[in-house]
């Protein structure tokens, strides 16, 4: 499939692959008809994580240059992060030089006023550090914006901005990259939502990276996630339950929030913040969420093999074929799919 | 809308109305980033509200900045939760000493339009959807009778203010039924710098403490479900009730 290589100017018209895994059946379908393919009481929930410049220059003390990839943050001044040795976003990741063999305490210089000093360096995987920058509070908020950028992309035109990579409803910086599934829901598609009948909810999911370019750092991904669920999603999606409506999730990091959310808590959904590192694959059993809303993810990658909990195989790979075939994109800013049971009448 | 507890957003917050309306909110119980260009004034407004025991944070960046409003909110958002009040007080004249709209540089009409009503655009755009998401907020922008009366020398802050009362408007009629609200107050004359370099010969005895004023404006965001939305109201409406 290509990937997508801008964002598109409108949303709306980005196409939706509709994928019903109970009449295991595909329907072509815009990103506007997505009310029409929900019922009344259903109720989709989405990540309001804004998305960080998580991808900062900085050079060692002994002027080596390396990025610095902003992966979790683990309270305060404090963050983990994954090096990156020289070169930009020009290369993909795969192909970029390993940074140089770096050890706690450490510091990295990312600008005159922002220094950033090592805490610890995985044994196992050297490039996956916890670092602790010169600054914090509302100062490492604005150095942090000063001189980060957004994670890049090789398959995409030009230098993101950071509002190419917000969502429209984006509150808490909390995302290292962008929750994709929520870029198309527009203010004019939560209206279009609304007057359907269907209801939203939210939750704060701090997405991770998706990729380092590094297998085995890449198997290790997702790394362990912080998440907050409010207590009024967890009444929706109680009330969804009770009405037998469907709890829909836009994005795979909604999907991950909810159901590790309920996994801490013994299958039960409860509110508030946590940090989960629930990986989730065919054999895994959705305790909360009905379907997703996500990008059409490739074969081998962690995105399918969540999506495999949703559908069987042999139909993901049926949509990824007709997809293909009809011109779909993939990636960050590319067409998306709605996998639910019931979008086909019985 | 209950103070005690929210998160707030005040632009403008280095002096004038803006430190007057954030060190008021603060005092009603509200959580502050402040947010003004990088000063040392900023920085005191800050410190004054935390040694009296307030939450309040120095969110340094120029809201005619194309990238700031992403590092405000962010930051804000981070530092405070997720923003249910955005209070808009930043505004500049343009040109000082005022003059004539023909002899007022482009660059400074765009100045203007670019602190007075794109940024404010721009950082009502990254709050509001999030706002309306969670079911309430409020937006309160700050305005002038420069933007109704048609005064000479005014030009650029009048006609910027002008689109900001209608910007306020529209946002209201799109945000009906979504439980966010937007007003937009006029403060009236105040003792402020900014009417000292408009109006440098004002008796100063004849205008408002901008304490005063805020403390109107503080009763007018309690109050705020009684204004219809996107409404344009006189903060003297809003003395002694």
């Amino acid at each position: 499939m290509v990937p997508a290589s801008w964002p598109r100017e409108e949303p709306l018209d980005e196409r939706l692959l509709l994928i019903d895994p109970r009449a295991l059946t595909l329907r072509d379908a815009r990103v506007r008809d997505l009310p029409g393919a929900l019922a009344q009481g259903d109720l989709l929930v989405v990540n309001d994580a804004a998305t960080v410049p998580a991808s900062l220059e900085a050079v060692t003390a002994r002027g080596e240059p390396v990025e610095l990839r902003l992966a979790a943050h683990l309270g305060d001044e404090r963050w983990r992060a994954v090096l990156f040795g020289a070169g930009d976003w020009h290369t993909r990741t795969e192909h970029r030089p390993l940074p140089p063999r770096l050890s706690a305490r450490e510091a990295l210089l990312v600008g005159p006023e922002l220094v950033a000093t090592l805490e610890r360096v995985d044994p196992a995987q050297p490039r996956l550090v916890d670092l602790r920058f010169s600054r914090s509070g509302a100062a490492l908020w604005g150095a942090l914006y000063r001189h980060g950028h957004p994670v890049q992309y090789a398959h995409v035109a030009r230098a993101l901005e950071l509002w190419h990579v917000q969502t429209p409803f984006a509150a808490r910086p909390w995302a290292v990259e962008m929750p994709s599934a929520g870029r198309a829901l527009t203010w004019s598609l939560f209206g279009a939502l609304r007057a359907r009948g269907v209801r939203l909810a939210w939750l704060t999911h701090a997405a991770g990276l998706s990729s380092t370019g590094d297998a085995a750092l890449d198997a290790a991904l997702p790394l362990p996630e912080h998440f907050d669920v409010p207590a009024a999603t967890v009444r929706a999606i109680a009330e969804a339950r009770l009405a037998r409506r469907r709890v829909v999730a836009a994005g795979t990091t909604v999907v991950r929030a909810l159901e590790g959310c309920a996994r801490l808590h013994g299958g039960e959904l409860v509110g508030g913040e946590g940090t989960t590192d629930l990986r989730i694959d065919r054999r895994f059993r959705p305790r909360v969420v009905d379907g997703l809303l996500t990008g059409l993810h490739e074969l081998g990658s962690s995105h399918r093999e969540l999506m495999h909990a949703f559908a069987p195989e042999p139909l993901l790979a049926r949509a990824w074929a007709h997809a293909e075939q009809r011109g779909y994109q993939d990636h960050e800013f590319g067409d998306v799919c709605l996998v639910l049971p019931g979008l086909t009448p019985a | 809308m209950e103070l005690r507890g929210a998160a707030a957003v005040v632009t403008g917050a280095s002096r004038g109305l803006g430190a007057a309306l954030a060190r008021r909110l603060v005092a009603a119980g509200a959580r502050v980033a402040l947010v003004a260009r990088p000063s040392e004034e900023l920085e005191q407004v800050v410190r004054g509200i935390r040694a009296a025991g307030g939450e309040a944070h120095a969110v340094a960046a120029d809201v005619g900045d194309k990238r700031a409003p992403h590092a405000i909110a962010a930051a804000a958002a981070a530092l405070v939760g997720p923003v249910e009040l955005l209070v808009q007080a930043a505004s500049t004249l343009g040109h000082v000493p005022l003059r004539p709209l023909l002899d007022t540089g482009c660059e400074a009409l765009e100045r203007a339009l670019a602190v007075n009503l794109v940024g404010p655009f721009r950082l009502a755009k990254l709050l509001v959807t999030p706002m309306a998401l969670r079911g309430r907020g409020l937006v309160v922008h700050v305005t002038s009778d420069a933007a109704v009366g048609a005064y000479s020398g005014w030009g650029a802050y009048g006609v910027s203010k002008a689109a900001l009362d209608h910007l306020g408007r529209i946002l209201g009629a799109e945000l009906e039924g979504t439980g966010v609200r937007v007003v937009t107050v006029d403060p009236g004359e105040m003792d402020t710098v900014m009417h000292a370099e408009a109006l440098p010969g004002a008796d100063r005895a004849a205008l408002l403490a901008p304490d005063v004023v805020a403390a109107r404006i503080v009763r007018l965001v309690r109050d705020a479900s009684a204004v219809p939305n996107g409404a344009r109201v006189e903060a003297a409406s809003w003395e002694g009730r």
